[in-house]
């Protein structure tokens, strides 16, 4: 079963109200397929010497994908691994070529793909940050002066000289993920993302991105598999605002009598709520092999900040025992923007009054 | 943020291409690879720079010894010592450039698989790169040909053409072998051989009047660089040797080596352009 879930929407209270802001990134229609030799011939001998008819499986990526993320957005592809996640950031960042299709755009853009900006490790950081400027477009003293403010972001200060190659990769992630916040572009395209760095370099990302938010950046993050092992940081929710949901399940084989379930968990892997429903009265109690679920709307939100983890299952005839499908880890997100402490924001109306 | 309002409206997003985004920034990137490899060559090793000397110095030693004493090829022809070492030096910048550039789009893998940029800029450092060493390399070469005694002449205000030509056909070799390796891995391993049986395809060790009119003469004026060496040492070193046209024998028989220099470079440019989006997926 596969789990997409678009993430909820960040958007102030204002900002949904007004409708969405324009459109940042367009895509229609997007076809791309690869052609995968069974054999696979790249020397010249192979190719003059096999007469045959070359043999290739073609790979469809990407079939007919179209949406709009608008400006401000913080837009979630999710998917298992080989699903086209990163092909179609590929080609949002003008590395791969669609087959078909076009895509819009309204601003610059900064990709972060395969946990990396670009970089060549036989150069310092130094050569590398200035490369990376000019190649987003800038002048090239334009991008040295953007050095310190990468160097102290990636916290590499006394490393600014050293080749990349030999960076650990973790001081690597951490030199690309700053090099992709600092660009002023005003899209960011970001694959596999944030198992960057350590606990306190994550929390400075998230920062960051509430920052971004505010500056009315648009952000495209591309989900890694659905259990993703690690704290992948997703997206992020101001306090109050509803969770908006929507997870499309599809069958692999027959599921009598399905019920689907939703669940909180803190930073503690403390269940703070949890929803179960079933399908609705009037479809067949039963999902045939290719059949698909969309199970969406909207959830209260009473998360005092801090990080949450979106769980998921699937139980067969009605019944919690058997369970078909166990995703323990589907997105990560951070509640942010309020002074509630505890675990849960609860309404009141208590007053105090002098007696 | 500055919000420059053009910049926010939607355009047309073209996908990874040969060109394309700008010529400052396509010459901006391409000085600064450029430089970035020049320094990693000239820092990178303990001779740095020298070793883009030694290499043409040495071979020229080794072929001037060969063919004054061993083989009296060199002692009938005059300045034969400078005419090697201009010939080597030059012959030096086409081979280096296409064998750098043949593996550069591999070699940069890195930047390839995760920007968009032009990708053009990719073969043509290399050559750019072949062109600062051979600038350093000429200053040697040109101390070295008034110490031999050869006068200075007005027609050495031409080399700056002699140069352009040589220039675009190494680029639209560049251009070609870079693209095609992506696709076939051995075209850099045919190349390295291809290059050598070049050189003595050339008039570099011999000059072209020693060959009698034959097949093989023919042959070798089919070679572009042929009728290029030939009029640079009329203009350079020697005025009294033929022009490219009248050790040709005419204008007519230049014909097959302009057509096969015209149809490299558009040719390269057109396989470059062809592959280009498609490089990184290849990769």
């Amino acid at each position: 079963m596969a789990v997409e879930t678009d993430n909820p929407t960040p958007a102030s209270g204002v900002r949904r109200d007004q409708a969405q802001g324009p459109v940042a990134i367009e895509a229609r229609g997007i076809d791309k397929s690869f052609r995968l030799p069974t054999h696979k011939v790249d020397s010249l001998k192979e190719r003059l010497t096999t007469f045959s008819k070359r043999e290739f499986r073609e790979l469809r990526a990407l079939r007919d994908v179209s949406f709009d993320v608008h400006r401000g957005e913080f837009f979630g592809i999710v998917g298992r691994n080989g699903s086209g996640k990163s092909t179609l950031l590929k080609i949002l960042a003008s590395i791969y070529a669609a087959d078909a299709g076009r895509v819009r755009m309204a601003g610059r853009l900064a990709p972060f793909i395969e946990l990396g900006v670009g970089f060549n490790p036989d150069l310092t950081a130094r050569e590398n940050v200035e490369l990376n400027g000019v190649m987003m477009g800038l002048h090239r003293d334009e991008a040295r002066k953007r050095l310190p403010a990468i160097l102290e972001f990636a916290e590499l200060e006394e490393f600014v000289d050293m080749k990349l190659k030999n960076y650990s990769s973790g001081m690597l992630v951490r030199l690309a993920f700053s090099v992709m916040i600092q660009s002023d572009a005003e899209i960011l395209l970001i694959d596999e993302v944030l198992a960057v760095g350590d606990a306190s370099f994550q929390q400075k990302c998230a920062d960051v991105f509430h920052e971004m938010r505010d500056s009315d950046r648009t952000v495209v993050l591309v989900e890694a598999q659905l259990q993703s092992e690690d704290g992948a940081q997703a997206t992020t929710v101001e306090a109050k605002a509803p969770l908006r949901l929507s997870a499309v399940f599809e069958a692999r084989r027959e599921v009598e009598g399905p019920t689907f379930g939703f669940a909180l968990t803190n930073a503690d892997d403390i269940q703070v709520a949890g929803v179960g429903l079933q399908l609705d009265v009037g479809l067949p109690d039963k999902l045939e092999p290719g059949q698909r679920v969309r199970v969406s709307g909207e959830i209260e939100n009473r998360l005092a900040p801090g990080r949450y983890v979106l769980k998921c299952w699937v139980h067969r005839n009605h019944n919690y025992a058997n369970l078909v499908l166990h995703s323990p880890h589907v997105l990560d997100f951070v509640v942010y923007g309020s002074d509630v402490t505890g675990v849960v924001a609860v309404d009141h109306d208590l007053r105090a009054v002098i007696e | 943020m500055n919000a420059d309002p053009a910049r926010l409206e939607l355009q047309e997003v073209h996908g990874p291409s040969a060109l394309g985004g700008g010529s400052r920034r396509f010459f901006d990137l391409l000085w600064l690879i450029s430089l970035n490899e020049f320094k990693k060559t000239f820092f990178g090793t303990f001779l740095g720079y020298l070793w883009s000397l030694v290499r043409p110095l040495l071979l020229f030693a080794v072929l001037l010894v060969v063919f004054t004493r061993i083989v009296k090829l060199g002692n009938s022809i005059e300045f034969y010592p400078v005419l090697l070492l201009f010939n080597v030096v030059l012959f030096g910048f086409f081979q280096e450039a296409t064998g750098v550039a043949v593996g550069s789009v591999l070699a940069q893998e890195g930047i390839v698989r995760k920007t968009q940029f032009p990708r053009l800029v990719i073969p043509l450092s290399s050559v750019l790169i072949g062109l600062f060493t051979l600038g350093l390399n000429l200053i040697v070469v040109f101390i070295f040909i008034l110490a031999f005694g050869v006068d200075p002449t007005w027609t050495w205000l031409l080399f700056p053409v002699i140069l352009l030509l040589l220039l675009v056909l190494t680029c639209g070799v560049s251009l070609l072998l870079s693209a095609l390796n992506v696709r076939f891995r051995d075209v850099a391993i045919i190349w390295t051989v291809l290059a050598t049986v070049l050189m003595y395809a050339t008039p570099i060790i011999y000059p072209l009047e020693i060959i009698g009119p034959s097949f093989l003469r023919d042959v070798l004026l089919a070679n572009p660089l042929t009728l290029i060496f030939e009029q640079a040492r009329h203009w350079m070193i020697e005025p009294g040797a033929p022009s490219a046209i009248a050790a040709a024998g005419g204008w007519l028989h230049i014909l097959p080596a302009t057509t096969i220099y015209v149809v490299v470079c558009v040719l390269g440019a057109w396989v470059f352009r062809r592959e280009a989006p498609r490089i990184a997926e290849l990769l």
